[in-house]
């Protein structure tokens, strides 16, 4: 394969050549990487946008760089690379580091291209997303030329709000018949669709069509029709989705939502696999650096540099460390046939520790669990007991009282539990439509799977209120505030909070209409 | 690179939701977190993308390290906590930190008040003279030879006289090639303010009375400093008698005695006697008060004001903060005394929203 090369030095050039086929005799398998060398302001206006130049404009990348550019002058943060999933893979190496440190972040960058390309959650993602978002970007640009800057931004703001509302297990499993998922452009246009949805979404209409849609839905639907017609048919997790098929939205303003959430689907991967990602990048910058790369000369400098990014807090679990230590417990406990029935049940901590059946299939395991896993059925799959013992795991918890963090439980389900709770939905709450024609006046209703966990009110709040801003109609969100379920409500002017209604509340409403 | 677009519609964003909340930050002093020389951090409220998120009683996660159970292991602001995103600071709203330079916010408070700009009394043609070294001369004392010039020209005249040699790289500087450092006069136009500060501190201010005087005396000074190149504050507290303070001292110094307000404009009229003559200087007094005073003092007090403070003042401002225990009749007599001077401003603050009205009519008069 042909060595594409960015604007790297000779020196740096053949440090890739030297380092790219390392990794491929280990057995990764990646896109042909293109490394690019820039300065640390260019590094951190391009990681503001998310990894790519040509973005559309937005106010929340400045806001963004300015964090990260203040960060860098004041020497508390440093980025050192960042790889951007497309085919070729882009890399970015900062101009400033030292040369031991390029080696080790590209043999590092090696290990995110190969999981990129190989780990099962990444596969639906697009490969020419440096494209996808530079048109993206221009469509943007030319919708703002059209109707002013504010405006679109202000929508955009809106469409972020709701960004993570998405159904990230949608790639992979076809829900309903849909022709296709990511055409939107016929949605308005098409009249068959327009009777299949009976809640008209024409572009140009303004919310008042929905009493006379539901006027012509009475008309034309039988009375056979007994039991009350959904919308959506099942409760949809994909928030972006139902409203792009039913808000009354504009073209461009279709167009925007559509693109916020193409790129949400692009990077929902990356907050599945954090730990994975990056453990499976360290595994490998440590194998290869520690195995072949390093010379006498650079080894303090590496440790140094390792051992900086390894490290770990006591209030955040560094997904670096965990998941390094995690893969190279899995590839030990393989190696030694520490796994399977009769070792899980052996209750012999010594027994288990000293256990070896010469079974060797330690890399092999690892490559699958890379392939098939995300970090939420990793750490479900693979945190063991002996595990959080001797990485002195525990589950710390804020005390009301004195207003600190404390240690709160050093036992392994507790820890497991609570890692699991919030890996689960890239640690979000999870949220549907269950109703977008709520006490049959177009209001749309969404429901919180509560799960424990409150939602934070003021966000919550303001939210709705970009909801609102794209559906155009009353929005409601059920949910939990201390122990009792609750609706938050927001009309356009005013916000509402319904206290105390029994569970099955929508049922009885749509009974009572 | 786009990037700075992105950033200049950031600032415009943060001005805008500062310039909205502008009334709400004047009213409550108290937001106005990390005060430094030249920026101040403002909390910008729905500055970031709202989402549906976790709140507080989902903070905390899991951790790594050493400890007991029931071991402290940070506290909240240390640094980001929790595992994913089930961590948030309690309490926290939905507020954001932005940095803004102290010049940036009396711009918008100018903007907000409709402040006239300042016109400095006719004193700004006075001119200083101050030198700043920025330039080279041939000849001077050894102390200031610019060495790396003198070498440099040495090297020059070796190498274009051929007596280089880049084996044996000697350069000999003689005479001709040493460069001095040497000064320029800069004429700078003196426009320099003095703002003196007078506070009652007898037992009838109350410390909310205090937090008044200080939320309006941040403004004010916000707002001079910008006029201003050079703003020098100084402080006088009183009860029955009056003494110059600090800073410090002025906004936490607490006396029980009764009130005698001409103290105050005694070691007032002196320290503007000492300190800063009326010739050279825009001079601003700001005295707050609950409007108690000893009877027999006011005449004795009027006589100072009239005859010393108010012809030094660019302007005279009377602040009298509404207090449960002050009686609240200077001001009224006050106003009866010098009913047409212009140069006294009187207001009451009955309350935290008064301190809006009240800069305006302070420093609406742009003098």
């Amino acid at each position: 394969m042909a060595l594409e090369l960015g604007n790297l030095t000779p020196e740096l050039a053949a440090i890739q050549v030297e380092v790219e086929q390392y990794a491929r005799d280990y057995g990764l398998d990646f896109f042909p990487t293109v490394f690019e060398l820039i300065d640390a302001d260019q590094l951190n206006a391009i990681a503001a946008r998310g990894g790519f130049p040509t973005r559309y404009p937005h106010w929340r990348f400045g806001m963004e760089f300015e964090q990260l550019n203040k960060g860098y002058h004041y020497g508390l943060q440093k980025i050192y690379e960042m790889v951007i999933n497309n085919n070729p893979c882009y890399a970015y190496l900062m101009r400033c580091n030292g040369l031991i440190d390029q080696k080790m972040v590209m043999a590092h960058v090696y290990g995110h291209c190969d999981f990129f390309k190989n780990n099962q959650w990444f596969a639906q993602t697009s490969r020419k997303m440096m494209d996808v978002t530079a048109n993206h970007g221009s469509r943007i640009r030319r919708y703002m030329d059209d109707v002013g800057v504010a405006e679109v931004e202000l929508f955009i703001d809106a469409c972020l709000s709701i960004e993570d509302l998405i159904d990230i297990h949608s790639p992979f499993i076809q829900r309903r018949k849909t022709a296709s998922r990511y055409d939107f452009s016929g949605v308005a246009a098409d009249p068959s669709k327009q009777n299949l949805a009976r809640f008209a979404a024409k572009n140009y209409m303004d919310p008042f069509i929905n009493p006379r849609a539901k006027s012509e839905q009475a008309s034309d639907s039988p009375a056979e029709d007994a039991a009350p017609r959904k919308l959506p048919e099942h409760p949809e997790r994909d928030v972006m989705l139902f409203l792009l098929e039913n808000a009354p939205l504009s073209a461009w303003q279709a167009d925007v939502l559509s693109i916020i959430r193409d790129e949400a689907y692009y990077f929902a991967p990356q907050a599945q696999t954090k730990i994975m990602n990056e453990g499976w990048a360290s595994y490998w910058h440590s194998t290869i650096m520690i195995n072949q790369g390093l010379t006498a000369d650079d080894v303090v400098n590496y440790c140094d540099h390792h051992s900086g990014t390894m490290a770990s807090s006591p209030t955040q679990l560094n997904p670096y460390k965990v998941g390094i230590e995690l893969f190279r417990n899995i590839e030990d406990r393989w190696n030694r046939g520490a796994f399977g029935r009769e070792y899980d049940e052996c209750e012999d901590y010594l027994q288990r520790k000293k256990w070896d059946t010469k079974a060797g299939h330690g890399r092999e395991k690892i490559f699958e669990v890379r392939k098939i896993h995300n970090d939420l059925t990793f750490i479900d799959e693979f945190l063991t007991l002996d595990f959080v013992r001797e990485h002195k795991f525990f589950r710390f918890g804020y005390n009301e009282h004195s207003e600190v963090y404390e240690i709160e439980s050093r036992e392994f389900p507790k820890v497991k539990q609570l890692l699991l709770q919030s890996l689960t939905n890239r640690g979000q709450p999870i949220i549907r439509v269950t109703d977008g024609n709520y006490k049959n006046r177009g209001e749309l209703f969404l429901e919180h799977d509560f799960s424990g966990v409150e939602l934070q009110l003021e966000y919550a709040r303001d939210t709705l209120e970009n909801l609102y801003h794209l559906w155009s109609r009353p929005v409601h969100l059920q949910t939990a505030l201390e122990d009792r379920q609750v609706v938050l409500c927001f009309d356009g002017s005013d916000h509402e909070l319904q206290h105390g209604e029994p569970f099955d509340l929508p049922d009885d409403n749509e009974d009572a209409a | 690179m786009e990037i700075e677009r992105d950033q200049r519609r950031f600032k415009q964003i943060v001005h805008g939701r500062i310039r909205e909340n502008l009334r709400k930050y004047i009213t409550h002093g108290e937001m106005i977190g990390r005060r430094g020389k030249e920026a101040v951090s403002i909390p910008v409220p729905k500055l970031d993308v709202p989402r549906f998120r976790f709140g507080k009683n989902g903070s905390g996660g899991v951790g790594q390290g050493d400890g007991e159970e029931g071991d402290v292991i940070g506290k909240p602001g240390d640094g980001p906590a929790g595992s994913g995103g089930a961590g948030s600071e309690p309490g926290s709203g939905h507020l954001m930190e932005v940095e803004v330079s102290l010049d940036e916010l009396a711009t918008m408070l100018g903007d907000e008040l409709e402040l006239p700009r300042i016109v400095p009394k006719g004193t700004a043609n006075i001119i200083a003279e101050k030198t700043k070294y920025n330039s080279i001369r041939q000849t001077g004392p050894e102390s200031l030879r610019h060495f790396k010039r003198t070498y440099l020209n040495a090297l020059r005249r070796q190498i274009s006289t051929g007596n280089y040699q880049s084996d044996n790289p000697k350069v000999v500087p003689i005479k001709r090639d040493n460069q001095y450092r040497s000064w320029n006069d800069i004429p700078q136009p003196q426009v320099n303010a003095a703002v003196i500060y007078m506070m009652d501190v007898s037992g009838s201010m109350t410390d909310e009375q205090k937090e008044i005087v200080r939320t309006e005396a941040f403004w004010i000074d916000t707002w001079l400093a910008n006029q201003y190149k050079g703003v020098q504050r100084r402080y006088i507290i009183h009860d029955a008698v009056a003494k110059e303070v600090d800073e410090q001292t002025f906004y936490h110094t607490r006396e029980s005695g009764g009130t005698r307000i001409s103290s105050a404009y005694k070691v007032c009229a002196e320290l503007i006697e000492k300190s800063f003559p009326v010739t050279d200087w825009n001079i601003y007094c700001f005295q707050f008060s609950d409007g108690d005073n000893w009877g027999d003092d006011n005449r004795q007090a009027f006589e100072l004001l009239g005859e010393k403070l108010l012809p030094a003042s660019n302007i005279y401002c009377y602040g009298q903060v509404e207090s449960p225990y002050g009686s609240g009749d200077f001001i009224d007599a006050l106003k009866k005394e010098f009913a047409d001077e212009e140069k006294l401003v009187l207001s009451e603050i009955p309350d935290k929203e008064g301190i809006y009205t009240s800069i305006k009519q302070f420093l609406g008069k742009g003098k």
